[in-house]
């Protein structure tokens, strides 16, 4: 078989100096966005085939499809070469993002077309998240428009200095100066808050192709770059390689036992063979030794390579870890702010528990501070109780391990996170972070001489969370005070901690709305720890109906501690039941927010103790919980006494 | 030193940082080898990758029975050389049903032998991320596809419900039984594909190289007469011309372009100067619009 390789090729062809040329050029990577009906998609259409990158096949898949979907009459609808699924082509919008590439002579280019209805801003996002340069388009019988607004924030929050206001369809206002100067002026107005360096007003019409990437007669009063010339000249450099050293490991290579090497991508700065590097999370230090790569060992690497590190002694090292320059170091705190864009359906509610990732770090995390949201229209300050889709605010967050990071203004990459749900593992927001908080620097945990065990040992007995979720009326209460009976009869110190009573007290600020109600788990579990931590058996007696937040509770107790008792009993059964008339009342509309009528109830999947009420006595109910007490406690004896192990 | 990195470094190292990714995130990652010129540019950046280790996953090629026999022999060359473990994994069913492009057309052997038989291979290993070489601007359902493309239990992909992919922070989490399709090449072209293939003396299958080939002209196109399973119609013959491929299949479904281009940047130069688009050449991208979405969202690569 004929085995080609390049090695045996002529050396010299006018191909090879082409390709040389070509890698010499840079790149440039930028987004389209703005209201629907912007114009978007065919001004990509437009420079893709101004630029002829078209082919035959494709323009006469084009010319097909326009007949078929077209919003252009005769002429080709540029806009279906990127709206590339069926969806968008049927609905004439686009709902994803599209990546598109071309090159002139001096640069090359990644466009990312994004949709620009609403409901579809987080692909916005993404197409924004790497992007250096935003074209902004803004119909020029429109002028600036709510999500005109919308992403000019979204694109500056996300780092984006560089912005294009393209005034499109400015042949439909006879091209109008005084109608540009004025989108301008309206634009400028809302804008300079938003810290763009550069904005560049082009007239144009992406359709006939004015001033895209010819220069329009129709415009003489006109006199800068067309959008072409300025996207081969604008300079974005962000110099990545002038910050401080980061290198977030991403992977422990280690294929036996001779070779340890810590793979990743340089972040920003640059390492060389025999630098000082420090890991962020403990402070230790090391020397480089090797940087590792395919084709032989290398001297110096910079921000953007991937690349292995071997450390010159076995420090400790895992994913998830910085190596750093121990002259400018990250930070490391498990509390900060950020800037946060929502994503998801389900609203972003301080208290709930979420999954933080950032580059290659992965914690839990929660909002504990929703500080305000920020209208789109006029920057103001709001407050706010959570955060809906595509909503934008500045948050507290508090993390269960310490993270390293920088702030996003400091760079881009390490100061950067996403937000996870824990069930769905949806990606449900977007956060850069503004600055740690100095009580994260400041408290740090007391450490007390008396421990919990030695307190609950005094009592005879192991701490414990009874933790009784079911629909109001299911027997929570019933049960929850017969087993309290009983362990108190066997000399145990137990306490309730009772839905009801609790909102008379502690929780009284709080209404039933979602946010609230999180809110209400979240004090009722610190308080059932603090218990726990008292060496009390505690017993939780709220319907709680979220799993996210019973799983908030867990997490907050002690391996084997906590036990969510499921008092499984029929919506039908409980509504029959009413002991309080709340059933009647919510059904006729008096109550909102009621657990099971018009806010839902998400059942436990894998309780340690599912209790099916319907045909059975408390008194059975109990004898099964101090079973399963019982048995906890003998095997953790055993396992004590080394019987375990 | 140089400090600023050239576009195929950039490329480079984005792909390379997606494969440690997955490597990094997933129990149990496979790599999709389809033996092409993409393929061979994915396999030599995942021994980059991991170098000096060899790639901790292996390689499956999902073998339809109809690809041309120099591939096959590719393969198990490249297998051999690289000491890579290669799983290849044929859909039975379809053998056993004598699927056949020529009898059964496109739709359904593209459906049997490759998107029933990916799903099958998946399955039977319960791998839970699948590198491709698919790249975004091969095609415009591609263009909207994440790096990392988030597949249901059944191997669906919602191509209006696609996870945000912001940064380089890919989110990795899936539940038992799904599983996530990757994407490294996602931001290369075609053209520099051949540019890197030229840089790093990437060996690729002759097939790509312009040779005296038996060939028969139908529907349009040029096929290759790989075997005696292509069948003769009535007033066709096989001339022997001077032909290459631009992208390699299924041989009756892959047409040979005319070209004396038999160097690699013979084949650039052609490139450069190319009318229509890669995926002219493959008849399965021409049964009907939108039908590379269609076959995405039922499991196709």
């Amino acid at each position: 078989m004929r085995h080609i390789m390049a090695k045996s090729l002529a050396p010299t062809d006018g191909v090879r100096d082409y390709l040389a040329a070509q890698e010499k050029k840079s790149l440039l990577r930028f987004l389209t966005c703005g209201s629907v009906d912007d114009g978007k998609s065919t001004l990509i259409g437009r420079l893709l085939s101004d630029t002829k990158q078209i082919f035959e096949d494709q323009l006469a898949a084009l010319e097909r499809d326009s007949r078929k979907h077209g919003t252009t009459g005769d002429d080709i609808d540029f806009a279906l070469l990127v709206d590339g699924l069926e969806a968008e082509r049927e609905q004439g919008i686009t709902i994803d993002v599209a990546y598109r590439f071309f090159a002139t002579p001096k640069r090359k280019f990644i466009v990312a077309d994004t949709p620009g209805h609403e409901q579809y801003t987080r692909n916005m996002a993404t197409g924004a998240s790497t992007a250096d340069l935003a074209i902004v388009l803004i119909d020029a019988r429109q002028g600036v428009l709510r999500q005109t607004r919308r992403h000019s924030i979204i694109a500056s929050l996300l780092g984006i200095r560089h912005v294009v206001l393209a005034v499109n369809k400015i042949d439909l206002v006879g091209f109008d100066k005084a109608v540009f100067e004025r989108i301008i002026e309206d634009y400028r107005q809302f804008s300079h808050k938003l810290g763009f360096e550069t904005i560049v007003p082009i007239p144009m019409s992406a359709r006939y192709g004015d001033n895209v990437t010819s220069r329009s007669d129709k415009t003489d009063w006109y006199s800068g770059p067309t959008l072409i010339e300025h996207l081969e000249t604008v300079s974005v450099d962000e110099a990545a390689v002038e910050l401080p050293f980061r290198f977030p490991v991403q992977y422990v290579n280690r294929p036996n036992l001779d070779f340890r090497g810590f793979a990743g991508t340089i972040a920003s700065g640059s390492v060389s063979q025999g630098d000082e590097v420090v890991v962020a999370k403990s402070g230790k230090s090391s020397r480089v030794k090797r940087i590792v790569a395919h084709g032989g060992d290398l001297n110096q690497a910079v921000a953007g390579q991937a690349i292995t590190l071997v450390l010159d002694d076995e420090v400790e090292v895992s994913r998830g870890n910085m190596l750093v320059s121990p002259a400018a170091r990250p930070q490391v705190a498990d509390q900060f702010a950020a800037n946060i864009v929502w994503f998801d359906e389900h609203a972003l509610l301080p208290g709930r528990s979420y999954i933080l990732r950032t580059e290659t770090d992965q914690t839990s995390a929660t909002v504990t501070d929703l500080k305000y949201r920020v209208n789109v229209n006029d920057f103001a300050h709001e407050a706010a109780k959570s955060l809906e889709m595509n909503e934008v605010g500045i948050c507290n967050l508090s993390t269960r391990a310490p993270i390293a990071f920088d702030t996003f203004a400091e760079n881009r990459t390490t100061g950067a996170f996403i937000l996870i749900d824990r069930i769905t593992n949806a990606t449900v927001g977007a956060g850069m972070i503004l600055h740690s908080l100095r009580r994260a620097e400041n408290i740090h945990w007391q450490s007390l001489d008396v421990g919990k065990r030695g307190r609950a040992d005094m009592k005879n007995q192991r701490s414990a969370v009874f933790w009784f979720t079911g629909l109001s009326g299911s027997g929570k209460s019933t049960i929850a005070n017969l087993f309290e009976k009983k362990l108190f009869a066997t000399g145990r110190h137990t306490y309730i901690l009772d839905g009801d009573n609790v909102r008379h007290g502690l929780n009284r600020d709080l209404g039933f709305t979602d946010a609230d109600r999180v809110e209400n788990i979240r004090r009722v579990a610190e308080v059932a720890r603090l218990m726990a931590d008292a060496g009390l058996i505690v017993i939780v007696s709220f319907i709680s109906p979220f799993s996210a937040e019973r799983r908030m509770a867990r997490e907050l107790m002690a391996d084997g501690e906590f036990v969510e008792v499921f008092v499984d009993t029929p919506f039908e059964e409980c509504a029959r039941r009413d002991p309080k008339g709340l059933y009647a009342r919510a059904l006729n509309g008096e109550i909102k927010n009621f657990t099971g009528v018009d806010s839902p109830y998400e059942a436990p999947e894998n309780p340690e103790i599912h209790l099916k009420t319907l045909g059975k006595s408390a008194e059975e109910m109990v004898e099964a919980l101090e079973l399963w007490l019982n048995e906890r406690d003998i095997a953790e004896d055993q396992y004590d006494n080394g019987g375990g192990i | 030193m140089n400090i600023a990195l050239t576009h195929l470094q950039r490329l480079e190292a984005e792909s390379i940082h997606i494969f440690r990714e997955v490597a990094a995130a997933f129990a149990k990652p496979v790599m999709l080898y389809s033996v092409g010129k993409d393929s061979s540019v994915l396999m030599h950046l995942a021994m980059k990758a991991f170098y000096p280790a060899k790639p901790p996953f292996p390689f499956l090629h999902v073998d339809t029975t109809w690809k041309f026999r120099e591939m096959i022999a590719f393969r198990d060359q490249m297998a051999q050389k690289l000491g890579f473990d290669l799983l290849v994994h044929v859909n039975e069913d379809g053998v056993r049903d004598n699927i056949n492009p020529f009898v059964h057309g496109s739709n359904t052997h593209t459906h049997v032998m490759k998107t029933v038989a990916l799903r099958q291979a998946l399955d039977k290993y319960g791998f839970d991320a699948a590198f491709g070489g698919a790249r975004r601007d091969e095609e415009k359902s591609r263009a909207k596809e994440r790096i990392f493309s988030f597949r249901n239990a059944q191997h669906v992909w919602d191509p209006k419900n696609q996870r945000p992919e912001m940064w380089k922070i890919f989110n990795t989490r899936i539940a038992s039984g799904e599983s996530i399709r990757v994407f490294p090449l996602s931001n290369w072209t075609e053209l520099d594909i051949w540019q890197y293939i030229l840089q790093e003396e990437i060996p690729i299958v002759p097939l790509y190289f312009a040779k005296e080939r038996p060939v028969v002209e139908r529907d349009g196109m040029l096929i290759l007469r790989d075997d005696e399973r292509m069948q003769l119609r009535p007033g066709e013959t096989v001339e022997n011309r001077l032909v290459r491929f631009r992208t390699l299949g299924c041989y009756p479904l892959t047409g040979a372009i005319e070209s004396d281009a038999d160097t690699l940047e013979a084949i650039v130069g052609e490139m450069l100067t190319a009318r229509t688009s890669e995926r002219q050449g493959r008849l399965i991208d021409r049964d009907e619009a939108g039908s590379m979405e269609k076959k995405k969202r039922e499991g196709y690569f």
